[in-house]
């Protein structure tokens, strides 16, 4: 049994954190939303309100749906929305939809608020009511099987599919078989892996379907002329995207791949999942995910309570709504960058420890994170985040075999 | 009986190429299966070098499996890198300090 002590919500699911979040709905509305959050920071409150927020002001599907599974993330105890009032994001179905989470919501509009001044007084007296009636949510004692996990590698290089990505992997197969699921993605960088991972899908149409994501992304890459490689990946030691991609893949470990889902779609049970973060049909609104935190927030989207994030150029990055621990790959880096890491992957790379001993030692630090330890990006105070224009399809009954 | 590359690592036994596991100082020598050769440059952390002569237009394995495919033909021990292989899919996107050496990266 763990001593994981979850926020127990509505809907049954249970959060590690209980995070305000203030949410923009347009980038007019940016500044006066992290004013109000910023008046919390240096109090016995910091960290407990982060900002969110969608800065573009035509409307998206997938931006909408995305705000709302954020804002019902389990982490999330209740939500201020900060509007300007002529943006084009539909705040009535965003608010109503927390409203029906059971969760505290309050939305904010500028223009009729009385401005910035107004706006953010408005807003932090009601954070203050807010948080002392989110603090007596009811709490549920927790297992390692009602966790969600996501891992991400981001400033990668020769050593992360050395080191750092199989002793994730490795962490994802002890927890796997914990019975937590488990969410690898960027299919971008799987171009390469198509076929030995359709192998691993419990299903032949499954397998299929991982195939035909991974060459989407391929087409979707080539469109934009650019692969997912950013030019530090070759001054790291990495040559080409395949390479880079065989190094990332080994992050998913070796546990049977259980269902594809997309961004905002939450794991039926546990297992291993891989996420399909490219858009379908034509290219629109440019690259997939500009940037890691554009990862971490869709698979916070699908419930993920933390995220694995292995580097080996070095990251510094932690995220809004759940935690980050971030493994580092190379053992030059973690020396340089020590106060940012949470794992030194780099000591398999130097020959102290193996990857076996490293990847229980992400798992058990996923434990001690879900029962209240900060990451060191939390501490640091790193609250990225991330939303831009997409669309997708929804996924079909064949991507989810086993959730009946 | 395993043969020991030194400071390079080989990942699979299928791999044309072998990757540094610590920086390596140009003129460092290196036993490779075929016999001695002398680093010709610097080979930082992680970047590879060729286990033996690879002809131009060859695959590149590492972790037993394609990486790319050379453009030239390179010599056993030479650096591996974006000068002398391509992805099979899309080009690789570099900056001046792509060999790990320029002014205040990778050493």
């Amino acid at each position: 049994m763990s001593d994981i002590q979850g926020w127990l919500r509505a809907d049954g699911r249970k959060g590690i954190r209980n995070t305000l979040v203030v949410a923009y709905l347009v980038e007019c509305a940016h500044f006066v939303a992290a004013e109000i959050v910023q008046k919390f920071r240096n109090t016995p409150h910091e960290g407990e309100v982060q900002l969110i927020g969608f800065p573009g002001c035509y409307p998206n599907e997938y931006a909408a749906q995305m705000m709302e599974k954020l804002c019902t993330h389990p982490n999330v105890g209740a939500v201020l929305f900060v509007s300007l009032g002529c943006e084009s994001f539909d705040k009535v179905r965003a608010a109503n939809a927390v409203d029906a989470s059971g969760r505290p919501v309050k939305t904010l509009v500028i223009q009729r608020t009385g401005g910035t001044r107004s706006t953010i007084q408005a807003g932090t007296d009601w954070i203050r009511k807010t948080l002392a009636q989110i603090a007596e949510g009811p709490r549920a004692a927790m297992g390692v099987d009602e966790l969600i996990i996501g891992t991400v590698c981001g400033g990668s290089d020769g050593t992360s599919g050395i080191s750092g990505n199989p002793a994730a992997g490795k962490a994802f197969d002890l927890l796997v078989a914990e019975g937590a699921a488990c969410i690898f993605e960027e299919t971008g960088e799987l171009i390469g892996c198509e076929e030995i991972m359709a192998e691993r899908a419990i299903t032949p149409e499954l397998g299929n379907i991982l195939r035909e994501s991974v060459q989407k992304a391929e087409r979707y890459y080539a469109t934009l002329g650019y692969g997912s490689f950013a030019a530090g990946n070759a001054a790291g030691g990495l040559s080409t995207i395949e390479e880079k991609s065989l190094g990332a893949y080994v992050k998913s470990g070796d546990s049977p791949i259980s269902g594809l889902i997309k961004p905002g779609d939450i794991p039926p049970k546990g297992g291993l999942y891989l996420m399909d973060v490219v858009p379908d049909g034509d290219v629109r609104f440019g690259f997939p995910n500009i940037s890691d935190n554009a990862e971490i927030v869709e698979m916070i989207a699908s419930g993920a309570h933390m995220t694995l994030f292995v580097t080996g150029r070095g990251s510094v990055v932690g995220s809004a709504i759940s935690p980050v621990i971030k493994v580092c790959a190379n053992p030059d880096t973690y020396r340089a960058l020590a106060e940012d890491m949470d794992v030194n992957a780099g000591d398999i790379i130097e020959g102290r420890r193996t990857i076996p001993e490293v990847g229980q030692e992400i798992r058990d630090l996923v434990v001690a994170v879900a029962a209240g330890q900060q990451t060191r990006s939390e501490e640091l105070g790193h609250r990225e985040f991330i939303l831009t224009y997409k669309s997708f399809e929804p996924i079909g009954p064949a991507c989810l075999p086993g959730a009946a | 009986m395993t043969h020991d590359f030194g400071p390079f690592l080989l990942l699979s036994e299928k791999d044309n190429v072998l990757v540094a596991r610590a920086n390596a100082a140009e003129g460092d020598r290196v036993t490779l299966e075929t016999g001695p050769v002398q680093l010709t440059r610097a080979i930082p952390m992680a970047h590879k070098i060729a286990r033996h002569d690879i002809a131009c237009g060859a695959p590149i394995l590492k972790y037993g499996m394609p990486i790319g495919v050379a453009t030239e033909a390179i010599h056993a021990g030479a650096h591996v890198h974006v000068h002398n292989i391509r992805s099979a899919y899309t080009a690789t996107h570099m900056l001046q300090d792509a060999d790990g050496l320029s002014a205040g990266v990778s050493l």
